[in-house]
């Protein structure tokens, strides 16, 4: 038993060597992102006819960082992560676009190849874990198959590190848990067997889609304090989708606004926090209710987002920004570099290009 | 309106609303063979007031209780002890058109404003249904007042020919606002009304609902998970755990000089969006236990890192102190308490 708990915690020492790495590399500038996506596109079949839900997406995340994704619905930041892992139903289709992980364009892959690329390189984790559990097996019979199913280990080896990855999240008394069914466990204890079974094969990239939106505060707390932990402990990088500004500004790195299918703004967490770039950023802002700063009254963003059969010509914010003028309706701007590390697709951004800085995402390449 | 500004309540003089040692239990599974039945606790023994043009925030988390206090208040839900009192007058002994009456000065704004409007009426018959029970105008007048109400809540006095889906989350969640205001009530319980909605809309209808307040003079019971939400709108907070209100004080005392535990942990694991990081801090560990079944003494010594011997025995009244500030806590009482 202590041998197994030994091979599911040598995770934990190659872990400690991965984050080192990644601290080099997200604090140095340059090196190789885990995950490069690159102009990506996806478009549905609906009964009004064809609706691009992501329409040229283009991020990477460094190893070892948090990139937070950051929209409200029917912005695309759900269709963008299961694009990256060919999850999209038969409605979708991807039109164009490449996902880069450790050299490999996983939109090229044969779907043999890709299925050990899910769960095995890039796990997933969603909103409501009571989904995604089966109700009729123990969560240890469920650990136990995600391991099986990734790596070559015995039943009996499998358990024990079935017993082992509840430790690792925090879930007290393991050994009796492990016999437990979905249904005998709290949501915020479920939400944990998620992240177990996701973690079980070591992932590089962890997606979590929401993954504390469904859960009380107190609880959501310990989950994020729990992903933060082992993140830094196993080395791998996240992709943090949320709807939550409060979150992304303490969990992410990198923070990508999205907007009605696109990226509207990129920038290293604290930047876009003191000096969002993007209007629409800046508005976001501005209607956050707060705990600890009193505000008379709240910024409102007047209208809703666009219906995505119908876009505005231009700029898909321009009907609900304050300071859109005449270019706006004409010119669709593009996401341009602004700043080291920060980009912006606004013909006006509040923070003004650096002299010389390239005009396209492509000429910064 | 400044959530602040508005705190000019009444000195003197009765509240419009008061719950009096108020509780609710539902049986949840009747013993085979006639043995002992099994009760959930939702509410227990909760007495508080709201004053009009006044909003009583209740935080809490699920099973606490929040939303059956907001239904008793009303009386949508019979209460198994306790009474309220509205204007004065005591729901419990009045006698049945006495209360439908009374009912058009107390409405309820639920969560979802998809599920809680009538997808097969058209927009101006669901703002009218009120209206028409009650028998407050007919024909041309009616139609007038409800295209004033739709005004009122920012939308168009055409919409009233168009159907739910027809309209976005924000839209939909004004009609429901635009309905529990036809009827002239003084009294609003908001259940979680902005919950559904996207951040953008959000602040929108949070701005429409102080306005609302505002100009009507109306009283809110705000009922949120969301503690943002409910720190900016309210003037008072009561904080809810497992039926039981914890601790109740002005807006900024409670935020500054939280005293019990729970709220304590509840405020620090709110994450906040700014610059300078602020990450949520767990400072609870585990669930909250079920309402099957809460423990003895204080319900929150199981997760409490401050609990004693007394807390696992002896449950703790919620006592004021200071400026009104009650807590029902034997560790930290209220100052002056």
């Amino acid at each position: 038993m202590s041998g197994a708990a030994g091979t599911a915690f040598d995770a934990g020492t190659r872990g400690a060597a991965a984050s080192e790495r990644a601290d080099e590399r997200s604090a140095g500038a340059a090196g190789d992102p885990l995950l490069d996506v690159r102009d990506l596109a996806v478009a549905f079949e609906t009964p009004r006819g064809t609706v691009r839900a992501v329409d040229g997406v283009s991020f990477a995340i460094a190893r070892g960082a948090t990139l937070g994704l950051v929209g409200e619905s029917g912005s695309g930041k759900s269709v963008t992560s299961l694009a990256i892992l060919r999850l999209l139903d038969e409605s979708a289709r991807i039109l164009r676009g490449e996902v880069w992980l450790e050299g490999r364009n996983l939109l090229e892959l044969p779907e043999s190849e890709l299925r050990e690329v899910r769960g095995g390189r890039i796990a997933m984790i969603f909103q409501e874990p009571s989904t995604s559990l089966d109700p009729v097996f123990t969560v240890g019979s469920q650990i136990v198959e995600a391991i099986r199913l990734h790596r070559p280990v015995g039943r009996r080896a499998a358990w024990a590190e079935a017993v082992e990855a509840l430790r690792m999240v925090e879930i007290p008394d393991p050994e009796r848990r492990v016999r437990s069914y979905p249904h005998e466990l709290s949501g915020g204890m479920k939400q944990r067997v998620m992240i177990a079974i996701a973690l079980s094969c070591r992932p590089a990239l962890l997606i979590a889609d929401e993954p504390t939106t469904a859960l009380d505060v107190t609880i959501q707390a310990q989950v994020l304090a729990l992903l933060r932990d082992l993140k830094q402990r196993l080395g791998m990088s996240m992709m943090l989708i949320t709807h939550d500004l409060g979150v992304v500004a303490n969990e992410a790195d990198e923070v990508a606004i999205l907007y009605a299918g696109r990226i509207v703004e990129r920038a290293p967490v604290r930047e876009l926090f003191r000096a969002p770039a993007h209007p629409y950023t800046a508005a976001l802002l501005q209607s956050l209710p707060r705990l600890r700063e009193r505000r008379s009254r709240l910024v409102a963003i007047p209208g809703v987002v666009p219906d995505p059969a119908r876009l505005p010509s231009g700029c898909r914010f321009r009907d609900r920004c304050p300071i859109a003028r005449e270019r706006c309706a004409a010119e669709d701007p593009v996401l341009r570099p602004i700043a080291a590390d920060r980009l912006v697709a606004c013909h006006f951004p509040a923070v003004e290009p650096a002299p010389g800085a390239p005009a396209r995402l492509e000429d910064a390449r | 309106m400044s959530a602040a500004t508005a705190a000019a309540r009444p000195l003197a003089g009765r509240p419009l609303v008061e719950a009096r040692g108020l509780s609710k239990r539902f049986p949840v599974r009747a013993g085979v063979f006639g043995g002992a039945r099994e009760f959930v606790h939702a509410v227990t023994d909760v007495s508080l007031t709201v004053d009009a043009g006044e909003t009583l925030g209740v935080v809490g988390e699920s099973g606490s209780g929040k939303s059956t206090l907001g239904r008793l208040l009303l009386r949508l839900l019979e209460p198994t002890a306790g009474e309220v009192v509205f204007d004065g007058r005591r729901l419990a002994d009045l006698p049945r058109r006495d209360l439908r009456r009374l009912r058009r000065e107390m409405q309820i704004v639920f969560q979802d404003p998809y599920g809680s409007l009538d997808a097969r009426m058209r927009v101006g018959a669901i703002v009218a249904e009120g209206i028409e029970i009650h028998r407050l105008a007919r024909g041309a007048e009616k139609r007038a007042l409800v295209a004033r109400l739709l005004e009122e809540v920012g939308l168009s006095p055409d919409h009233a020919r168009r159907y739910p889906h027809e309209f976005s989350g924000g839209q939909r969640q004004r009609v429901g606002i635009a309905r529990a205001l036809a009827l002239g009530p003084r009294f609003l319980v908001l259940d979680e009304p902005v919950s559904a909605l996207d951040v953008s809309i959000q602040a929108q209808v949070i701005n429409l609902l102080a306005d609302l307040q505002e100009r009507r003079g109306l009283a809110y019971l705000f009922v949120s998970h969301d503690l943002r939400v409910v720190a900016h709108l309210s003037h008072r907070i009561a904080v809810m755990y497992l039926g039981r209100i914890v601790e109740l004080a002005e807006r900024d005392r409670l935020l500054a000089a939280p005293r019990h535990p729970y709220t304590r942990a509840l405020l620090a694991a709110v994450p906040e969006p700014a610059a300078e990081p602020h990450p949520a801090v767990a400072a609870v560990a585990g669930d909250p236990p079920s309402p099957l079944a809460p423990p003895a003494g204080c319900a929150f010594h199981p997760r409490c890192p401050f609990a004693e011997a007394r807390c696992r025995t002896e449950r703790p009244e919620l006592v004021a102190g200071a400026g009104g500030h009650a807590v029902a806590c034997h560790v930290f009482p209220a100052d002056g308490a």
